[in-house]
């Protein structure tokens, strides 16, 4: 791959970058919009927006919404046809260093049980991929999360018996929300897991998140504990920001897989009000098309 | 009408602060996290050019930029979980003599018992909103401790009017969120009820 190819194909990783630091995505800025526009709580009602007000400053200044960029971890479909995948790894680590530079970010990396700064958003691991083989297909597509530190926090994952069932799972995902959630800057986008391992069952929950809001399991019954789940966190209403209101989620995904019949595995990563996610696909010939921004792109 | 604080922080200016009042701050202003909170207390360094007695602190890790003359501004920078800090406040109240605790979310028992002890508060900036704090900073008069990198460095600056700034602790002790956790927990508890029957596991 030659220096001015490698260049395009860096700028386009950076300015995606850019885009989800700077902007929320369309489906939660819509949603968050939604949820201030409902809350009838006076206190509640300051909080959202003093939100509504950050997203927009940030849009006009362009500058990083949250000063916690997170840590930067890249999900990527590789289509077997798309040509430059031997250079995935390289123009990541590239734009992340880039894109800490320009934007600014803010350089979270530490090393490994270290207090020593990489200073750049680079490091071993870091930014975290993860890769995908998508048979038959010329493109990339590839999606980024922000992890940020309060919004990781509540994070973990458990394996249950099989007898323990619904209600296992509900009072492990409750008793989360509820003890780790104020902190995590709620109105929360909530991602569950379900499948045998507590590592699988992690993983499961962390497609969850990236998954759109709105957006439901293909399987009846984890769609209607989806609907559940929400209902009743909401019925809590530990939003906006732990202070209290009408709401404590954005949304539930869940991803759930086929599992072995002696084990439930949960797995529970939640993102905040700013749940920060990009989306594009990259063709063949390095144009590419913004998925999760349109309204950035389009006005 | 607006209620500020401003630095120097004295007991009369907080006393009557009751949990759920929101505030402001006008005056001097120090970032202040994990690594910040364990220098001064485990390793015993003071920063140089900031007083933390009588002054405040924010738990936040900022992103700061170099304008077009070199000198630091805020680019963003919002409040981070103050529980992280659960585990030193109360000492580092008592050893430095601080007054007000800026952050995000709640903070603990023992916090709240050395907020009435000595005189202090903790107070909740909203989360993630950085560029509005941002906007609050006039002036980045300083950076110590920039070995620990950007977000962990100790950053002085002035602020003017910087809010909304809800009081979770009280100098009674009285802890906001812990009082919405105890309801969040009885609305829990309810649900699971009506639905399973029999209490919650306290775990």
């Amino acid at each position: 791959m030659n220096r001015i190819i490698k260049d395009k194909f860096v700028n386009i990783v950076a300015d995606m970058t850019s885009m989800t630091g700077i902007y929320l995505p369309d489906d939660v800025e819509k949603k968050l919009r939604e949820l201030a526009a409902e809350e009838t709580k006076p206190e509640a009602v300051t909080m959202y927006e003093c939100m509504i007000r950050d997203i927009e400053m940030a849009a006009e200044l362009g500058r990083p919404l949250c000063q916690d960029t997170g840590a930067l971890q890249f999900f990527a479909d590789v289509g077997t046809g798309f040509p430059y995948m031997d250079a995935i790894e390289s123009v990541i680590h590239e734009a992340a260093i880039k894109a800490t530079r320009e934007i600014p970010l803010r350089p979270n990396v530490v090393e490994p049980l270290g207090e020593y700064n990489t200073g750049n958003n680079e490091g071993y691991g870091a930014p975290y991929i993860q890769y995908r083989l998508d048979p038959g297909s010329s493109d990339l597509r590839l999606r980024l999360y922000m992890a940020g530190g309060g919004s990781s926090l509540p994070g973990r994952s458990k394996v249950l018996m099989p007898l323990e069932g619904i209600e296992g799972i509900k009072r492990f995902v409750y008793e989360t929300v509820v003890e780790w959630g104020t902190n995590a800057c709620p109105p929360l986008q909530l991602g569950i897991g379900l499948g045998t391992c507590a590592e699988t069952s992690a993983l499961l929950s962390k497609m969850a998140l990236l998954r759109p809001l709105g957006t439901h399991s293909s399987f009846p019954k984890v769609a209607k504990l989806e609907e559940e789940i929400q209902r009743e966190l909401d019925s809590i209403g530990i939003a906006p920001l732990g202070f209290g209101g009408s709401h404590t989620v954005m949304g539930v995904n869940i991803e759930a897989a086929g599992h072995h019949p002696a084990t439930i595995g949960v797995g529970i990563t939640t993102g905040c009000w700013a749940t920060r996610r990009g989306e594009i696909v990259i063709h063949d010939d390095l144009s590419y098309d913004v998925i999760s921004h349109k309204r950035v792109f389009e006005g | 009408m607006k209620k500020v604080i401003t630095t120097p922080i004295t007991y009369d200016q907080i006393k009557e602060l009751r949990i759920g009042d929101t505030v402001y701050l006008s005056g001097m202003l120090a970032t202040c996290r994990d690594a910040g909170h364990h220098r001064v207390l485990a390793e015993g360094v003071m920063p140089q050019h900031f007083e933390f007695r009588d002054g405040a602190i924010f738990h936040a890790g900022p992103i700061v930029g170099k304008d077009e003359n070199g000198r630091d501004y805020m680019v963003s920078i919002g409040p981070t979980t103050s529980r992280r800090m659960e585990k030193l406040e109360a000492q580092f109240i008592r050893e430095t003599g601080v007054r007000l605790i800026i952050g995000k979310g709640g903070m603990m028992k023992d916090t709240a018992e050395a907020c009435r002890k000595y005189g202090a508060i903790h107070c909740a900036f909203p989360g993630g909103c950085a560029v509005v704090a941002a906007q609050a900073v006039e002036e980045v008069t300083g950076c110590e401790w920039e070995d620990l990198g950007m977000p962990e460095a100790l950053w002085i600056m002035r602020v003017k009017e910087f809010g909304p700034l809800v009081v979770s602790i009280d100098t009674t002790g009285a802890n906001l969120f812990d009082e919405r956790k105890i309801e969040y927990r009885k609305r829990m508890n309810e649900v699971l009820e009506g639905e399973f029957g029999g209490g919650c596991s306290a775990k």
